[in-house]
């Protein structure tokens, strides 16, 4: 077994351009089991992910598009959103 | 009538005709036709808008707004629910989202229109960014929202029968 765990990131919205990116692939070491460790494994990272997660609050998570909490586990090859709270309708 | 309704969701650029999409539900049983039609405000609190841009987030989307179509189904007796909602680029006036609903009788039709769009607006993962002379800005969520859906956590908040 791998040592990291690799992910496909989404961004959407306001978090999106202050990310200045819509997507990116990371390895995540495996010690990082939850998305709630996720976004603070990101953020501990720097730029450009501190000042994001900073000015866009909250943010909500999906995991392979189902909504998820700070708690819920993390799998390989999973596809991770972050987004701000919805507004359509 | 069928075991359970029929359901067709769709995630669309282009607009709608809300009348015969509604009609388009109607059966031989059908008794109660209901439908909610979402329209692009000229003016956000003193905002003006000019323009709105929808973004989505493709595949959840559809997957979410199945779901919120698929409890509605659950919870009321239905003949079909349709739920079509626009991304792109919108002007003030624009229609945004339709949600229809076809039952043997209006309660069930009314509260099952009622609960899908109020899921929907906190939970269909859209984003409405309006533009207009002052700029352009992120429309926030609203609190006023998450009470409306709140308000269906409970099961005896339904005025209708609720099972068939």
């Amino acid at each position: 077994m791998s040592d990291t765990l690799e992910l496909r990131l989404l961004y959407f919205a306001r978090l999106r351009e202050a990310m200045g990116r819509a997507q990116e692939t990371v390895q995540v070491p495996r010690t990082v089991t939850n998305l709630g460790q996720l976004r603070a494994w990101l953020i501990a990272r720097g730029e450009p992910w501190d000042q994001a997660f900073a000015r866009v609050q909250p943010v909500r998570i999906a995991l392979d598009q189902v909504v998820g909490h700070d708690d819920t586990p993390l799998r390989a090859d999973a596809e991770v959103a972050f987004f701000p709270p919805v507004t359509g309708g | 009538m069928a075991e359970s309704g029929s359901l067709q969701v769709r995630v669309q650029e282009a607009d709608f005709d809300p009348g015969q999409e509604t009609e388009a539900l109607r059966g031989r049983a059908t008794g109660a036709l209901v439908s909610f039609v979402g329209i692009a405000r000229e003016f956000s609190e003193s905002f003006s808008v000019e323009r709105i841009t929808l973004e989505h987030y493709p595949g959840m989307t559809e997957r979410c707004l199945e779901d919120i179509g698929r409890q509605a189904l659950a919870r009321w007796s239905l003949q079909a629910v349709r739920i079509i909602h626009r991304y792109g680029e919108l002007q003030p006036g624009d229609r945004i989202v339709l949600v229809a609903t076809a039952s043997t009788h209006r309660d069930a039709a009314f509260d099952a229109c009622r609960f899908i769009i109020d899921f929907l607006k906190t939970e269909a993962p859209f984003w409405k960014r309006e533009s207009g002379p002052g700029g352009a800005r992120w429309v926030e969520a609203k609190p006023s929202d998450d009470q409306a859906r709140e308000r269906w956590q409970d099961p005896a908040a339904d005025t209708a029968p609720a099972r068939k």
